[in-house]
């Protein structure tokens, strides 16, 4: 018999990151008790490491630029596979929430009219990022955190959930631990928001933090809700490449939007050489155009480099393959150029990109102000995710609701820059109204006594398994994992290869049952790896199926054993869904058709 | 590759001690990733708090040869791997384990501190409007990635343990913020000095040496707010002058 304590709250939200407290200052501004559980110290969530901004057609920049031009262009970006219901929603809704931030105390970089000030990105046909500098995230999650704590929201810091509680279809609640002592703790609700961020750890090569290990969306799949596009994996194309250690860590598109350029080891511009058939009427064909583009010229088409992340990605990784890459197996992209173009060049990057020229000059030596830096793709945000209801992020389970990176929709096949922290906002802000209105119509349901006792036996098997040899390191298979995703899932992907991943992620799962762990129940990295080890394979095994399934190459999914794209599959989201014997399944679901009116606007933008 | 020995903190039933260990070291290794290399290889238990390993989060603070600083902003090569690497957790908190910190009373200092309270929209959208002149000085406060380094230098906090008392060099920063925020019409004057505790700080600077962000914590926010605060109270021409402007002026 083990021992925890239990909480009741109307609403419980999973995540502080920038989904999960919109979705709390929501849910509480409705008059429902909510707390917030998160496993990093509160404003330490992934979220806060997003640079670039906030997509959000406010229009202070270039006033052509509405709700209308937004949605298609994510539409566009997303290759067609998108919810356009939530497509539409965010469009329309994500200037105001954007607003909302200032009224909270959000200090974004100013235009010189006083208003807000946009920046390009890729795949945004008008200036429409709101930012501050390259750390748009910090600016985001301090604001959100900063007004949440006065608003009577009871917040968990250092709290990890593993399992979800049911009653019948139900969710009723969540099962954890407490870090810091490891103590086991139940939270009684009536509704439970999953707001926990992406999945880059499963990864060798990531721009995400500690926390994204996608735990969410198992804890959703393993409650029996269905999950869609799980193939759609970004593979963010600037990633530091050098020193090994910071390989990965993001650059941010922020430094192309100003004006870097990417070039091979001949010195060539390569994306001019290939843009896609749906990108050449907006896509400027020679350099000096591009340049003005980035200056604010609204005469001048954007330049290739700011073609989408997927295409990007893929003409860097050909690049490379086909030995013009730089000599740590990356490209360059190269900043210090603007020089010949602009006065005071050195001053203009370090303040428009001061992250940027500290993470070079501290972590590789390089003064981006004067060289050119190497990058190579790195994983960087899941399109997939928990399927969520467009209006409310209800999951197909009752009760639970998913919000932010973890649910998926909105971006189809491919997200746009900037479109996930206004996805955050928009979304997890409808998800607290909606789990707070649900929860005031529902009676609380009721724990089982004995679920729980068996999910804390479970917990603590690891301990009892420390003496035996046979004891697997939590950290070696993770490992393991990583690397197999790597090579076997990634940016280039094949049937063969992603037969070869499941059957990895299928011994895998045999070593975690006798994954093993020393010491005792406090602050344990080696105990809390073990139990983290189901969610990043489940997660791991829903992409791989997913991706095999997909026998076609559609934004950030792309299969060598199919290079081109499918009308057919062009047609159908990928659902996965774990059946009555606990076994994955994979579906193919026609996607219902488009409402005429959006459909006009999509022809009317063409 | 070279082995590096490195001393860390390990805390036990009865208290802690230095431990060694040693591990291997390659090109552009960070603290950090040598602390999880132990971890992964020698000490599975071993208890680090870090997130983005990118030295935004403000996790991973600790105490690196005495100094404290973020452990994955560390560069193994800037370190001399002669002699022992000693990492210790930050002093001025209770340790929970190993590295890892208390640091809930930040959190509880800061919630204390009376919130963002903007005047009415400039424009008729609900919107207003900031030059970026105005809002310069306040970016610079809000880069602060709360890794409480400067928290942990202060001798205040550090050999006085006033945490109650005095919210420290991080907190006057969020003060300073809000105070200088073109927007904000509230008054923190009266808490500055006496829940805040402003007169314990005497300029000594430790905290703008360690800040990470390089955020110029005395001149620029704690100097200005004392400035302020000593307006309020003890200057009679001021506190007139008070009653018949506003108290904001930044337009
Ligand atoms: C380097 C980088 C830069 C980026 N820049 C941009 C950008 O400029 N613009 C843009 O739009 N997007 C950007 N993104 C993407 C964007 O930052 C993320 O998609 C977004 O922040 C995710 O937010 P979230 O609220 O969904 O989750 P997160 O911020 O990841 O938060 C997840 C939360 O869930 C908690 N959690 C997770 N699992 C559990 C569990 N089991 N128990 C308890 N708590 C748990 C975590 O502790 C955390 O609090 C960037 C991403 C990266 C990596
Ligand atoms: S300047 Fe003030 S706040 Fe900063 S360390 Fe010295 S006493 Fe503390
Ligand atoms: S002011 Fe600087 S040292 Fe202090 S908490 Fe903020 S970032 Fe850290
Ligand atoms: S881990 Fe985020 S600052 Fe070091």
């Amino acid at each position: 018999m083990t021992n925890y304590e239990t909480y009741h709250h109307d609403v419980l939200v999973i995540g502080s990151g920038g989904a999960g407290l919109r979705a709390a200052i929501e849910a509480s501004a409705a008059g429902v008790s909510v707390a917030v559980v998160c496993r990093s110290l509160l404003g330490k969530a992934h979220t806060v490491m997003a640079e670039g901004g906030v997509a959000a057609a406010l229009g202070n920049v270039d006033d052509r630029d509405n709700w209308k031009v937004h949605f298609t262009d994510t539409l566009r970006g997303g290759q067609y596979l998108n919810n356009e219901r939530m497509a539409e929603l965010h469009a329309k809704e994500s200037p105001d929430r954007v607003r909302e931030l200032e009224a909270w105390g959000a200090v974004f970089d100013r235009t010189d009219d006083g208003r807000i000030l946009q920046r390009n990105f890729g795949g945004h046909k008008y200036p429409r990022l709101a930012h501050v500098g390259d750390r748009t995230g910090l600016e985001m999650i301090r604001t959100l955190q900063d007004y949440t704590i006065h608003l009577g929201v009871d917040i968990y810091q250092e709290f990890t959930i593993v399992n979800l509680l049911k009653e019948g279809d139900k969710v009723v609640g969540a099962f954890g631990y407490d870090r810091e002592k490891g103590l086991f703790k139940v939270f009684h609700a009536k509704a439970v928001i999953i707001a926990t961020g992406g999945m880059g750890r499963i990864y060798k090569i990531s721009s995400n933090s500690w926390d994204c290990t996608g735990s969410g969306i198992s804890l959703a799949y393993h409650a029996g809700a269905e999950l869609i596009d799980m193939e759609f994996v970004q593979f963010h194309p600037t990633g530091m490449v050098w020193p090994p250690s910071v390989r990965g860590l993001l650059i941010t598109e922020g430094v192309r939007g100003e004006g870097g350029v990417l070039r091979n080891n001949a010195g060539r511009r390569f994306m001019f050489d290939d843009v896609p058939e749906s990108y050449r009427a907006q896509t400027s064909t020679n350099e000096e155009e591009g340049w003005r583009y980035t200056q604010g010229d609204k005469n001048a088409k954007r330049p290739p480099e700011l073609l989408t992340r997927d295409h990007v990605a893929r003409c860097i990784m050909r690049e490379i393959r086909e030995g013009r890459g730089s000599p740590h197996g990356g490209v360059y992209l190269d900043i210090a150029w603007i020089k010949e173009k602009i006065p005071n060049a050195t001053e203009h990057i370090r303040r428009k990109l001061p992250s940027m020229y500290h993470q070079f000059k501290e972590l590789a030596g390089v003064d981006i102000t004067k060289e050119a830096m190497e990058v190579g793709p790195t994983t960087h945000y899941i399109m997939g995710g928990v399927k969520v209801d467009a209006d409310s992020q209800m999951t197909s389970t009752p009760g639970l609701f998913a919000a932010g990176e973890c649910a998926a929709g909105l971006h189809g096949a491919n997200r746009l820059g900037g479109n996930s922290l206004s996805d955050l906002l928009v979304f997890g802000k409808r998800a607290g109204e909606y789990a707070a209105a649900y929860a005031r119509n529902t009676p609380a349901g009721k724990i089982n006594e004995r679920e729980v006792q068996e999910i804390a036996t479970a917990a603590l098997a690891p301990f009892e398994r420390e003496s035996s040899a046979a004891g697997e390191n939590p950290f070696q298979i993770q490992y393991q994992l990583q690397d197999r995703m790597q090579e076997l899932v990634g940016i280039v992907r094949t049937g063969k290869e992603l037969e070869e991943a499941l059957k990895h992620i299928g011994e895998l799962k045999e070593k975690i049952i006798r994954v093993a762990c020393s010491g005792n129940r406090g602050y344990n990295p080696g105990w809390h790896t073990a139990l983290e080890l189901t969610h990043m394979i489940t997660v791991a095994e829903a992409i791989a199926r997913a991706a095999l399934q997909r026998k076609e190459s559609r934004g950030g999914h792309y299969r060598e054993d199919f290079p081109e794209k499918s009308d057919a599959f062009g047609k159908v989201n990928i659902n996965i869904k774990k059946d009555d014997k606990g076994e994955m399944t994979v579906t193919q679901v026609t996607k219902p058709k488009m409402r005429d009116d959006l459909q006009q606007i999509v022809n009317e933008m063409k | 590759m070279a082995s590096v020995t490195f001393q860390i903190w390990r805390t036990h039933a009865s208290g802690g001690q230095l431990q060694e260990y040693k591990t291997e070291i390659s090109e552009g290794m960070v603290v950090l990733d040598a602390v999880h290399q132990i971890q992964a290889e020698q000490a599975n238990d071993m208890a680090v708090r870090w997130n983005c390993k990118a030295g935004k989060c403000g996790s991973c603070s600790a105490e690196i040869n005495g100094h404290p600083k973020l452990m994955c902003m560390t560069r193994m090569s800037d370190m001399p791997q002669d002699k022992p690497i000693t990492i210790h957790p930050m002093k001025a908190f209770p340790v929970i384990r190993d590295l890892v910190t208390d640091v809930s009373v930040n959190y509880r200092m800061k919630k204390k501190i009376k919130k963002f309270k903007p005047r009415p929209p400039d424009a008729p959208d609900g919107t207003w409007r900031m030059a970026q002149s105005d809002i310069d000085r306040i970016q610079e406060f809000r880069k602060c990635i709360e890794c409480f380094l400067c928290q942990d230098v202060c001798h205040v906090l550090r050999e006085h343990q006033l945490h109650e008392e005095f919210v420290g060099p991080r907190h006057m920063v969020y003060t300073a913020a809000l105070e200088m925020h073109p927007l904000d019409v509230e008054d923190r004057r009266e808490e500055l000095k006496n829940t805040g505790g402003i007169g314990f700080c005497n300029i000594t600077k430790c905290c703008t040496t360690v800040c990470p962000e390089h955020i110029t914590i005395t001149d620029n926010a704690i100097i200005p707010l004392k400035e302020r605060v000593a307006d309020r109270f003890y200057d009679p021409l001021m506190r007139l002058l008070h009653l018949f402007s506003k108290k904001k002026n930044n337009h």
